[in-house]
């Protein structure tokens, strides 16, 4: 079967946008960001995996995108003088995946979130601000003690997440760099919600001179946090089997459909233990 | 045989040029000049009265054309219901009204309320959001035991519950049912559920309506298994347009499995609108408002019963389903359970005695029907589930219980109504044992457990019963549809061929192979024949495709019409070559004298036909150009055997399967690649159902399976490079072609292996008291049942 349209059918038209209309800018200095960020209702845009989305659906309308994705500051990969691996907050998972091989551990988990074209897109920064409570990145960053730098000042990852979808940054605040010390052993386990793909429980487990530090994203209904217990047990005996005696944690669960508060605890411990032998 | 390609030959599939080089041609590609878009807005609650619906707002904003509501259908008729049952009292089903726009009352979160027409579909949608309804919220009924208590909240107000009919088949068994359980030896008894699914094609659904003001003809261009169904249901029984102001087309269609089938409300909106407004309306699925409005499939819950004697043999079988209807009935939801899932309850094996009851229930949530297999692969679950645990509990090899009540002696008339033509349940099963190399499990099992892994091996039959017919039985059984099939073949002067047919192709293949039949038939390469289908104004008549019944059905129909082609030209090549009718024979696209060298080629006679200087004018027209209405006598009887082997991770839970084969029947193949290609897809689809997919409501019948955040379909890494093959063949007996069908078997025959499979795994474990789990096997279910 060959064309169907009767004779007065027009060419294809464009993709209908379903968002609702907002200005949109894309400046190239954080100085011309953050006064584009003024106006009221503005909010920046990084690499939209989540907030493109959410524009699709119609559950947010803001007066005016703020491109954060055309600023040279924001991008890119380096090593400061203390041995810090800096990432620009634009740098696309991709580019860390494929950058990052200081801090290999890093990368891998940059080059496992979501599928190639939400990693040629989505961003660094833009997933630590969102905090999403099954995002991969929060549970690098607090696992590695990392520094969060925003155009005002430097927030330790300790002190940046502050529940589901929520962190200290205040409004019209970007962040312009991450600062990850880079650890002497690393891994980051995700075990995979089966339709979304994003973490039902990931844990990163970092090993330092000065003790371990486990992060879990994905799990608790706060969001990501550090497991205390299993770094304590870590950091005196760096093997899998140090954690197999531990309880599970206390958070609060999440529990839905993929899974129960019992069953995410259970894969914390999990996912530590195998975290801990994937790091070696 | 044709040097490109006759009957047997793999030949690669002449559409994929270009559904892969995006030269295509869906029903979104389509563009009407002057064309107005339309946006539904829904229902956001499962049930509720509506007490008001206030437009104004809305009908100021830009852009926006007309709003319509449901009181601009009365008059219109409702979406009509294909199929009616009738129940174990004699009595037929209750069959609600189902209006395109909700009329007083809403019944499932997605039932649409109100439709906004504007220049734009972001105008359409704006408007939507500016409309106010006023909706006393209604307790919802979700769960189908729930739904049939005495106080329950009824769906419909003007039916006497929530229960569409209490089906019993065969009734007059029963009592000889339960006199075989009363002396049976042993009866092994499950209880399980079998998941409601969202189709999810590709292709979302889209509609396009057309009006032509000066002759008064309706068009509708839509996403459809079957337009001329759609527009017989449509023309005759919601607008009142008869069929020749009437054409429905369903240009290249992005994936069906069934939810393509059915006639929706958006259909004859559009088509609707458009005459009232004397332009062109279109609307676009988004994929969220696929999940709230196109029908689902499954969700039956079933209690299951298995008799056997002391040697182990089938003695009797019984059945207890609830089938989810959901708001409404659609088009043949209410064939699935009965028809399509009893009649197959006798599977491949002897059992004497089988009584099924379905009881229909109407719930708030979203419509059930056919889903790829729809009724047979429930009916196939439950079967080869009870069979898997009857050979647990009697401590016997579940393959061997399977061959000791094969059947083996056809044809073999079931006690549920139907008749086995041919099959050879025992080479399937034979050939299944080699392919998947049963022999060897165990070695691979002590691999698995060195590597901390849980491995399971499941094994099952399936049968299936495919091109549906015949009419005059199935109009017994409560279809208001023909179920044949038709064709036109259409020679042109030069020789080349055009075949109509009603059977739609939406990733079958048909382009491909029906040209393999025809060339076949004739002697000529199949590049001389080219397959239109998917407009009414083009073939005379179709009941389209579903059921498997594309090749055994649609093209029976164009052999028919081939074999006319053939009679005729026999007729004019006798005229020409001065001989006798009956010494004509065509081979190689050459029409020789038997006994001479004489000698014309299909060209020359297709010409005589068209330039008639040489002709036999007075006993013979012009022309050459044939219909044929082809109705089978039975269904065909595709049959297998399947083999899972997973592993489940005793940690998380989380099972992968590890090899998958497939040891299939469909009689004659006439394209063994496009086979195989259908039996993987069925395959991919049955895994997702066993392993991933599950729709699911909570208690207020809020869908939370929304979106693929929730929704979580199969992916190539879900899968295995399957083993599948179809060397088994006891061709059909009663259509030309032999043929079976093979486009559902996949999904049949693959959710009890897979399961079999993770009860096994855990089993060898030892977890002894596992004797089943519910789909989908989720990692967090399967973890669950571990720890007992």
């Amino acid at each position: 079967m060959k064309g169907q349209g009767r004779s007065k059918a027009t060419g294809p038209v464009q993709e209908e946008t379903k968002m609702y209309a907002f200005d949109f800018e894309r400046p190239d200095t954080i100085d011309d960001a953050l006064k584009a960020l003024g106006a009221e209702d503005a909010q920046p845009l990084s690499g939209g995996q989540t907030l493109i989305p959410t524009l699709k659906s119609r559950l947010a309308m803001p007066s005016k995108l703020v491109s954060l994705t055309a600023i040279p500051e924001l991008k890119g990969i380096c090593t400061s003088d203390d041995g810090a691996l800096c990432v620009g907050a634009a740098t696309t998972h991709a580019e860390v995946a494929a950058g990052a091989g200081a801090y290999p551990a890093l990368a891998a988990l940059a080059g496992n979130i979501g599928d190639p074209a939400v990693r040629n897109r989505g961003t660094i920064g833009g997933s630590l601000a969102n905090n999403d409570p099954s995002a991969c990145y929060p549970a690098a960053a607090l696992a590695s003690g990392a520094t969060i730098v925003t155009n005002s000042r430097q927030i330790a990852a300790d002190d940046f997440f502050d529940g589901m979808f929520t962190t200290v940054l205040d409004e019209g605040e970007i962040i312009v760099e991450v600062r990850f010390p880079v650890p002497q052993k690393a891994s980051y386990q995700k075990f995979e919600q089966p339709a979304s793909r994003f973490a039902l429980v990931g844990v990163f487990v970092a090993k330092y001179p000065d003790g371990v530090r486990v992060a879990v994203t994905g799990a608790a209904e706060d969001g990501v946090f550090r497991w205390t217990q299993a770094e304590t047990a870590l950091s005196s005996d760096f093997s899998a089997g140090a954690v197999s005696g531990l309880d599970v944690p206390d958070n609060a669960m999440i529990g839905d459909l993929h899974g129960s508060p019992e069953y995410r605890a259970h894969l914390v411990k999990v996912m530590t233990g195998r975290a801990v032998k994937a790091a070696g | 045989m044709p040097k490109d390609g006759g009957i047997g030959a793999s030949t690669k599939r002449r559409e994929d040029i270009r559904f892969l080089t995006g030269t295509g041609q869906y029903t979104d590609d389509i563009n009407l000049r002057g064309q107005a878009h339309v946006a539904f807005l829904r229902s956001d609650v499962a049930h509720g009265r509506i007490k008001g619906i206030d437009t104004k707002a809305a009908e100021g904003m830009p852009g926006v054309v007309r709003i319509f509501t449901g009181a601009d259908f009365e008059g219109v008729g409702g979406l009509p219901c294909g199929w009616q049952v009738t129940d174990r009292h004699g009595e037929v089903m209750q069959e609600p009204g189902h209006p395109v726009l909700a009329q007083g009352k809403v019944r499932h979160v997605g039932d649409p309320i109100a439709a906004v027409v504007a220049e734009t579909p972001e105008q359409a949608r704006d408007a939507v959001e500016a409309i106010a309804v006023d909706i006393e919220e209604l307790p919802a009924v979700i769960d189908m035991k729930a739904a049939l208590a005495d106080d329950a909240p009824k769906v419909h107000d003007d039916l006497k519950s929530n229960l569409c009919y209490d089906w019993g088949f065969v009734e007059e068994n029963k009592a000889a049912v339960e006199e075989a359980f009363g002396k049976a030896a042993h009866v092994t008894s499950l209880e399980l559920v079998n998941n409601r699914l969202v189709a999810n094609p590709m292709e979302p659904r889209v509609a396009v309506g057309d009006f032509a003001a000066h002759s008064g003809e309706s068009t509708l261009y839509t996403t459809s298994q079957n337009p001329h169904v759609i527009r017989l249901l449509m023309g005759a029984f919601v607008l009142g347009i008869p069929e020749h102001k009437l054409r429905v087309v369903a240009p290249d269609v992005g994936g069906g499995f069934g939810s393509k089938i059915f006639h929706y409300a958006e259909e004859a909106f559009c088509t609707f609108a458009a005459k009232q407004l004397k332009r062109p309306v279109k609307w676009t699925s988004s994929r969220a408002e696929a999940f709230m409005s196109d029908a689902h499939g499954r969700d039956h819950v079933t209690k299951i019963e298995l008799a056997l004697d002391a040697d182990n043999n089938f003695t009797a079988l019984r059945t207890e389903t609830y089938a989810n209807m959901g708001a409404y009935l659609s088009t043949f939801a209410p064939s699935v359970p009965t028809w399509l899932h009893g009649t197959l309850m006798a599977g491949n094996y002897r059992t004497p005695l089988i009584y099924v009851n379905v009881k229909a229930v109407f719930t708030n949530t979203v419509p059930v029907d056919a889903y790829r297999g729809a009724g047979r692969p429930e009916a196939t679950y439950q079967l080869e589930r009870v069979i898997d645990k009857a050979a647990r509990e009697l401590g016997v090899d579940p393959i061997a219980l399977r061959r000791q009540n094969f059947v083996t002696e056809f044809p073999y008339a079931t006690p549920v109504a139907v008749e086995y033509d041919t099959g050879d349940y025992v080479a399937t099963m034979d050939k299944l044992e080699e392919i998947a190399d049963i022999s060897g499990f165990e070695k691979r099992l002590a691999e698995s457990k060195a590597r901390g892994k849980l491995r399971g091996l499941g094994v099952n039959c399936y049968i299936e019963a495919c091109g549906i017919a015949p009419s005059n039985l199935v109009g017994q059984l409560g279809a208001r549809a023909g179920l044949y099939e038709s064709a036109t073949v259409r020679v042109n002067a030069t020789g080349g061929l055009v075949v109509m047919t009603g059977s739609h192709s939406h990733g079958q293949g048909h382009e491909t192979s029906f040209p393999q039949v025809v060339a076949d038939m004739i002697g000529i390469d199949a590049s001389m024949v080219e397959i239109e289908h998917g407009d009414t104004d083009k073939a005379p008549m179709g009941m389209g495709t579903y059921g498997s019944r594309s090749l055994a059905v649609g093209g029976s129909a164009i052999v028919r019409a081939t074999e006319k082609i053939i009679a005729k030209a026999k007729r004019i090549a006798a005229h020409i070559m001065e001989a006798s009718e009956d010494d004509i024979e065509l081979k190689n696209g050459q029409f020789t004298v038997a006994g001479t060298d004489k000698s014309l080629a299909w060209g020359d006679v297709t010409l005589a036909a068209y330039v008639p200087h040489n002709y036999p004018l007075d006993e013979l027209e012009p022309g050459l150009e044939e219909t044929a209405f082809y109705d089978p006598s039975n269904f065909t009887y595709p049959a297998g055997a399947y083999a899972c082997e997973v592993e489940v991770d005793p940690e998380t839970g989380k099972v992968t399967i590890e090899s998958f084969a497939a040891a299939d029947d469909f009689g004659n193949i006439v394209n063994p690649m496009i086979v195989s290609g259908q039996v993987h897809g069925g395959l991919a689809q049955g895994i997702g159902q066993a392993l991933l997919e599950g729709c699911v409501y909570d208690e207020n019948g809020q869908l939370l399976t929304g979106s693929y955040m929730d929704y979580a379909m199969p992916r190539a890494e879900d899968v295995p490079f399957y083993k599948v093959d179809h060397s088994c063949q006891t061709p059909c007996t009663h259509n030309p072609l032999g043929v079976k069908g093979c486009g559902e078997a996949g999904a049949i025959g693959s959710p009890p292996a897979v399961v079999n499979a993770v009860v096994d795994a855990l089993q060898r474990a030892g977890h002894t008291n596992v004797m089943h789990i519910d789909m989908p096997l989720s990692p967090s279910r399967v973890w669950k049942t571990m720890q007992g």
